[in-house]
């Protein structure tokens, strides 16, 4: 694959180059434990929250009979959005041979695992009888999207677990080599996943041979569950959710909120792991290029969903349209559209914008956009049904989520960032051998 | 050629012989058993004459609702009482009434937002007071038209958006047509809450109105009584009044004669009020009767009949008009 191998010599010296800069912060980190510390601090008071939930049940958050599904599980579709990123960069770009993305498949592929594993539990956190999650599996029906969802959900994050930990073979064997001075436990999870490397020429046809494999099959899993997840609402009869166009909509939508996340996490390895020789203004240009593609992508699909019923006003669909685009949601709607959206993608058409600290920030507002926008398709639609909603409580008319909901919501993102914080702390966060390979190193010294 | 007559004959013989041979066996098993049967059935009055000299009869109900006589001797006090109760409640209650095919007319022309049905409902379901199984709204259909009230239960469609959507069959139709909840399943997803373009179905948020008096019941799927925290409930067309031979709840507690229910199977509905019995077809096709939203392709089972000839005018809180923005599609205030 190399354009121009090195010598024997050149490449002990430039794997021990690249295996002292991206093993470097799993022995510095400083604040690491404080970083940990606060994660888990969190955790108690979101289980404190969830146990009053259980106890009191779902009344205690702001979902009533007409908004029966709120922030949950807007959340669970960001979660499911941001999970498919794994699949775009590590497949797509992969198996169309792009050779910038070695760098950053691993950072992918850590957001698209710690994501989809939590959505399951987004999930479980929603239902009013958790204690009963056995009986999908028990009494399980196939016409049910739910049952559809389970089976791509779980499937996805098996594939996206042996994605994720296939290419670090080679790398616990590096470890195991560079860093024996770590922990006993630690080790024993290299001695675990090394699995006899010794860089031999069959050992790498097999990785690559399997890594080919997973990347092709992963990609019709990934579609399957965002589309599967659009259904959810697409399979109603709700004036704003029955519409044709979801399942694209949706992941044309995921990938716009997984190369957000990805820019932001690349921004973060970049200055706080000290890898800029690998994560480089180049690698940021061209994840603001992909960013401006994907967006202009998704802003084709909004426009089909909200111009053309726009256009025709049909009643149910304009109660719910007018409540959007001028009434009770516009601030929110305009904001996410225009702010979180349409502006970061025009701006980053130019080049000047495409550096890494202003790309920060327009990233950290399309995912903060793409956040909003799950919860604008879920929340407005219900409050609209066919038949008016009376005779009940102001509060069922409304949904003002409450401070329960915000924490249990915020809950599930800590733990992406402590799987993420975790497997960071593990792995390196590039990989490793192949890395070394682009740069020509001699195959058979990884080891 | 003589010979070969002779010849032809003999094998005749020989069945005949083999029936006759054939009936004396039969006879002789038949005789055999009708003894054996006449000892055994003497044996039996002789054992329990011996064992209930009285010979004292009781009459009991079977779950499934027949009436049988056991000797008294014979009655044993069953073990494990509520959960057999229970299953069989469930058994009897997933399976529905053979033969029938539940339908509710709703006259609108007589509705004048009397709301017991609305009470009657939530007693019997041990309803909090602002979860309606059954929900009297004010509607307008257009700007300049009438407004009028509408009782709106579950429609128990045909074609039911709500039980195709749920995961573990908490939510189910039976023969009968009407669609039951099983709150003992139910893991509280509220799908079937997103999928019913009619917003039929309620949530338990909060632990249920009665949770502590009725946390001995027997669960039974047909009253969906006791309520659960964390489970949905909605309108059972009172299935278990059904199974007794009574109208539901709502349709025997409105004073107006606004419901009529029957049985579609034998085309006749009953009024609740009047007890009057009609043809369904009939009072259908005279008075214009439709359905909501039917072109949902739902296909629902409760009729109306539009609110034309009123007995009562529109009046809600001392107005005659309504705020459009109370009755329109979606009815949000924001």
């Amino acid at each position: 694959m190399s354009v121009n191998k090195l010598s024997t010599e050149e490449s002990y010296k430039t794997l021990n180059k690249i295996e002292t800069d991206l093993l470097r912060p799993m022995t510095h980190h400083k604040g690491l434990e404080l970083w940990i510390l606060f994660l888990v601090l969190f955790f108690i008071i979101g289980g404190y929250a969830y146990f009053i939930q259980l106890r009191d049940g779902l009344g205690v958050t702001a979902m009533r009979d007409y908004t029966s599904w709120g922030m949950y599980i807007g959340n669970f579709v960001f979660f499911v959005a941001a999970s498919l990123i794994g699949m775009f960069i590590s497949s797509v770009l992969g198996l169309l041979k792009i050779k910038w993305i070695t760098p950053i498949t691993r950072i992918a592929e850590m957001i698209a695992l710690a994501f989809a594993m939590w959505a399951g539990i987004v999930i479980v956190i929603d239902m009013g009888r958790p204690d009963r999650l056995l009986n999908v599996f028990l009494h399980g029906r196939f016409q049910s999207p739910i049952l559809w969802d389970v089976t791509v959900v779980s499937t996805y994050v098996a594939i996206s677990f042996l994605l994720l930990f296939l290419p670090l073979i080679p790398d616990a064997a590096v470890i195991r080599r560079r860093l024996p001075g770590l922990p006993k436990w630690q080790m024993k999870i290299y001695d675990l996943l090394y699995l006899g490397w010794e860089a031999r020429p069959g050992q790498y046809l097999i990785i690559k041979k399997s890594m080919r494999i997973l990347a092709i099959l992963i990609i019709p899993v990934a579609l399957a569950i965002h589309t599967v997840t659009s259904w959810l609402f697409a399979s109603t009869l709700r004036a704003g959710w029955d519409t044709a166009i979801f399942g694209p909509y949706f992941v044309s939508g995921a990938f716009v909120a997984g190369v957000a996340a990805v820019i932001i996490a690349m921004y973060f390895f970049r200055y706080n792991y000290k890898l800029g020789d690998y994560i480089t203004d180049f690698h940021f240009n061209r994840m603001g290029q992909v960013l401006v593609l994907v967006s202009a992508i998704y802003i084709y699909f909004n426009l089909n969903e909200y111009f053309v019923p726009a256009y025709k006003m049909r009643i149910a669909e304009k109660v719910h349209l007018v409540e959007m685009f001028t009434g009770h949601w516009s601030t929110l709607f305009w904001f996410t559209q225009i702010i979180c959206l349409v502006i970061p993608a025009f701006l980053l058409i130019f080049k000047k914008m495409r550096r890494p600290s202003i790309m920060l920030w327009l990233s950290v507002l399309v995912l903060l956009g793409a956040w909003l926008k799950r919860f604008l398709i879920v929340v407005p639609v219900q409050q609209h049904p066919y038949l008016p909603i009376q005779n009940v409580p102001d509060s069922f008319h409304h949904y003002i989520p409450t401070g329960i909901e915000i924490t249990l919501t915020i809950l599930p993102i800590v733990g992406v960032l402590l799987i993420i914080t975790i497997i960071a702390k593990l792995f390196p966060v590039i990989s490793v051998w192949e890395v070394a390979h682009e740069k020509g190193v001699d195959e058979s010294i990884i080891k | 050629m003589k010979e070969d007559k002779n010849l032809s004959d003999s094998p005749q013989q020989d069945e005949n012989n083999a029936r006759r041979g054939f009936l004396k066996k039969l006879g002789l098993v038949v005789g055999a058993g009708a003894a054996v049967t006449a000892g055994a059935v003497y044996l039996g009055y002789d054992h329990e004459k011996k064992k209930n000299p009285d010979g004292k009869k009781v009459r009991v109900l079977t779950a499934d609702g027949q009436l049988m006589e056991v000797s008294e001797a014979e009655l044993i006090q069953a073990e494990n009482q509520t959960a057999d109760e229970e299953s069989e409640l469930q058994r009897r209650g997933r399976e529905g009434l053979p033969g029938k095919h539940w339908v509710m007319v709703i006259d609108l022309s007589k509705c004048r937002n009397a709301r017991m049905c609305m009470a009657a409902c939530q007693g019997a379901h041990h309803l909090r007071p602002e979860q309606h199984h059954i929900n009297v709204l004010r509607m307008q259909d257009a700007e300049h038209t009438e407004p009028y009230f509408m009782p709106k239960p579950c429609f128990h469609c045909d074609n039911p958006p709500c039980t195709k959507v749920c995961p573990v069959d908490a939510t189910f139709k039976r023969q009968d047509g009407i669609v039951l909840i099983d709150n003992q399943r139910c893991i509280g997803c509220r799908f079937c809450i997103a999928a019913c373009p009619y917003s039929a179905r309620v949530f338990n948020w909060i632990e249920p109105l009665k949770s502590e008096e009725d946390k001995d019941l027997p669960y039974d799927v047909e009253l969906n009584v006791p309520q659960r925290k964390g489970t949905i409930s909605k309108c059972l067309f009172s299935a278990d009044c059904l199974r007794k031979g009574e109208l539901p709840y709502c349709v025997r507690a409105c004073p107006n004669g606004v419901y009529y229910f029957g049985d579609l199977n034998e085309d006749t509905v009953t009024n609740g009020t009047t007890r009057e019995t009609v043809r369904f077809s009939e009072l259908i096709r005279k008075n214009g009767g439709y359905t909501v939203l039917e072109e949902l392709g739902t296909k629902p089972q409760v009729y109306y009949l539009p609110p034309k000839n009123r007995l009562f005018p529109y009046q809600y809180e001392g107005k005659t008009t309504i705020d459009p923005d109370d009755s329109r599609v979606g009815g949000g205030r924001g």
